[in-house]
């Protein structure tokens, strides 16, 4: 009985990442059952697959089946059509635009940038608010009040009336939007979540203990708060994408942002050159780019909603 | 409860303060200025534009500008727009009701089906219909707002006929109305009957508290008959009836499309905080006496979680003044969503402050509402 400490501390002779490794990789098994249980975040992961396919595909299309003289999605043209935009055909799987750009393209054009977007502008999100809602619920008293009053600011306003009027009255690119909406989502209400979560965490028995092991204050929020508030930030991250996505095109819509192609562009497009109205027969110019706003959307609204029940053990089952 | 309620006022007012400041400098620091508007005309001479810089003030550094707009608001003075020549205060009081209205009743009307929903998803879990209601409703949460609305625009208003395509009256209608007759007189007296039928139902609601549950449900539900059939029948018997359903008709297909997008978020969040309660003791204490499930439901899970919807309807609120953009824009809705769009495209600033200024002051006054009204909802919390 005695010598069984110094036999286990014997039998360790993998190094340690490998086992820190190990753990992760059950842990991850172990999450990954639990999403797999819910069907409809698998809808979710399935369909932002497809879109992340149709995002890589357009590169490589681009190079090898498509001429670029004429599916190039900005300043492409098909001599051999007479009429634009003209219609779904085998040349042209879903038609071509009024100035005779090909829509399949555009679309799948776009997709990379909704990405880049969504995921950048969700990156931007969860770093601000990880920080800051572990920084003031562990520190407390006044950087706290300035924090959270300055979140209560933001959340005053309908956000997209906010992005409104800023990017009507400065220029704004896909990059800017992102960190724009990364910014305001940031130390807005996401930071009170972060927070909330964050006062759990600090009452913790292994936060006491870190500071009696001598803990500097950074260290404790960096390696003790901040890791165990991971599963919600990647949650939120989620939902941040969802609204990033929507926020771009609705601003695409209205024709406020300086982009060269969006999706909510190509709507804005077909608006524009009066097409909207004339019928089913344009189908092909605001089905496509309005139900893949709507499909990617839901996709990772879906996946958010599948992982919170994996995160938020209130909500499981069992 | 009262010092808390003069201190969160006094916080209120910081917050208001700080959010005016900072909304005026970051437009301030825009390049440009309006008078470049008249850059490219030729008799548009330098010293004409120097005068007209001084006659609007623009000619003082930023911060004077600042204080002199504030001391102007707070003497209820907004400025004057630049797009419309008139009182911002007069554009904004003459859009205010027609936005009001529209989205007041859309935001009722998607509370109500989504918390009946929610409840029902809740208790189907792991059932098909709950996968089904799911799915639909996020594609309804997600939708592209634009895109969803120009599609059932084209749908009902152009193909079937069924609902008119845009703007709230019929201009050949009114043409013939009675002199003195504005749309906005209709707007502010329907919003008028919709409040007292309100307050009337909450005043039944509070006074058959106590009964016993059959007889307070007779009242409750006569109360609400009544009360609507005496709000048509008014109407009906006024002489501006015509008018009045001409503006409810224009407001149909509005009020369906927000309805369909919006129920899905108090769907979504009835279910979560019902699924929170139903892991509570009382659940399993109220099916151990053996109730039915149907009450356990309505009277002992519902009740609890509604409590968090109840403060998202309160805060979202404010929101429909101004979180209506996209919907204004589609159904050209004069309001003052497509006000805050049109000035902030048009770089008519006094006007966007203006909008501004409803916007947070309500959104500020309905946070405070919620918190107070949540200490009556719930006996556990409570302001010393």
């Amino acid at each position: 009985m005695t010598t069984a400490p110094a036999e286990t501390a014997f039998h360790i002779q993998e190094p340690l990442w490998k086992i820190r490794l190990r753990i992760a990789w059950k842990g991850l098994k172990q999450s990954w059952a639990l999403f797999t249980e819910n069907k409809i975040g698998l809808v979710g992961l399935g369909i932002i697959v497809f879109f992340g396919l149709m995002a890589l595909a357009h590169p490589i299309l681009m190079h090898t089946v498509w001429e670029p003289n004429i599916y190039d999605p900005f300043i492409g043209n098909d001599p051999t059509i007479l009429q634009h935009p003209s219609p779904p055909s085998a040349r042209h799987l879903l038609g071509t635009d009024p100035v005779g750009r090909d829509v399949l393209s555009q679309l799948m054009y776009s997709t990379q940038s909704e990405f880049v977007l969504g995921l950048l502008a969700a990156i931007v999100t969860v770093t601000i608010a990880t920080s800051v809602g572990a920084i003031s619920a562990y520190f407390g008293g006044a950087l706290d009040a300035f924090f959270m009053r300055l979140a209560d600011l933001i959340n005053i306003l309908p956000f997209i009336a906010l992005l409104v009027v800023l990017t009507a009255f400065f220029d704004f690119g896909m990059i800017e939007l992102a960190l724009l909406i990364g910014i305001l989502s940031g130390f807005g209400g996401t930071t009170i979540i972060f927070k909330a979560q964050a006062l759990t965490i600090k009452v913790k028995p292994y936060i006491e203990a870190a500071k009696v092991a001598g803990g500097s204050d950074l260290h404790i929020i960096f390696r003790h708060i901040v890791p165990n508030l991971m599963p919600l930030a990647f949650l939120n991250m989620m939902f941040t994408v969802t609204g990033a996505i929507f926020s771009e095109a609705a601003l695409s819509f209205f024709g406020l942002l300086n982009l060269r192609m969006s999706w909510g562009i190509m709507i804005n497009t077909t608006q524009a050159a009066g097409y909207l109205l004339g019928g089913w027969k344009y189908w092909y110019l605001i089905v496509p780019p309005g139900l893949a706003i709507t499909l990617l959307c839901s996709a990772f609204y879906l996946v958010g909603r599948a992982l919170d029940e994996v995160v938020n053990p209130r909500l499981r089952r069992r | 409860m009262l010092k808390y309620i003069a201190n969160r006022l006094l916080q209120i007012v910081v917050t208001l303060f700080v959010f005016f400041a900072l909304t005026y400098f970051i437009l301030d620091a825009q390049p440009g200025d309006i008078t470049l508007q008249y850059v490219n005309n030729p008799k548009f001479t330098k010293e004409q534009r120097e005068a007209l810089r001084r006659r609007l003030g623009l000619d003082k550094p930023a911060y004077v500008r600042f204080f002199q707009w504030m001391g102007n608001t707070l003497r209820g003075d907004l400025g004057e727009s630049y797009q419309y020549r008139k009182p911002v205060m007069d554009v904004l009081l003459e859009r205010a009701p027609r936005t009001i209205f529209l989205f007041l009743t859309a935001t009722l009307i998607e509370f109500f089906v989504g918390y009946w929903l929610g409840r029902v998803l809740a208790w189907q879990r792991g059932t098909g219909l709950e996968y089904g209601i799911t799915v639909v409703g996020a594609f309804f949460y997600t939708v592209f707002t634009p895109w969803f609305a120009l599609m059932m625009i084209y749908l009902f208003g152009f193909t079937l006929k069924w609902f008119p395509i845009g703007k709230f009256l019929d201009v050949t209608l009114w043409r013939a109305a009675p002199k003195g007759l504005t749309a906005n007189q209709i707007f502010i007296n329907l919003l008028l009957t919709m409040t007292l039928l309100a307050v009337a139902l909450v005043v039944v609601y509070y006074l058959t508290r106590r009964m016993n549950p059959y007889r307070a449900s007779l009242f409750r539900w006569s109360a609400l008959i009544g009360g609507a059939a005496i709000v048509v029948g008014y109407w009906a018997a006024s002489p501006v009836a015509k008018y009045a359903w001409d503006i409810l008709y224009h407001m149909a297909l509005p009020i369906i499309v927000l309805t369909l997008i919006n129920f899905s978020g108090t769907m979504l969040l009835t279910r979560t905080t019902m699924l929170e309660t139903l892991r509570e003791d009382y659940i399993m204490a109220a099916r151990a006496k053996g109730l039915p499930e149907r009450v356990v439901r309505d009277k002992h899970a519902a009740r609890n979680a509604v409590l968090p919807v109840f403060t998202s309807l309160i805060i979202s609120l404010p929101f429909i003044l101004g979180g209506g953009i996209i919907t204004e824009t589609v159904f050209s809705w004069e309001g003052l969503g497509l006000t805050l769009l049109t000035a902030s495209t048009t770089g008519d600033i006094p006007l966007v402050m203006g909008s501004f200024l409803f916007i947070g002051t309500l959104a500020l006054l309905a946070h405070l509402v919620a918190d107070i009204a949540y200490a009556f909802l719930d006996p556990r919390i409570r302001y010393a």
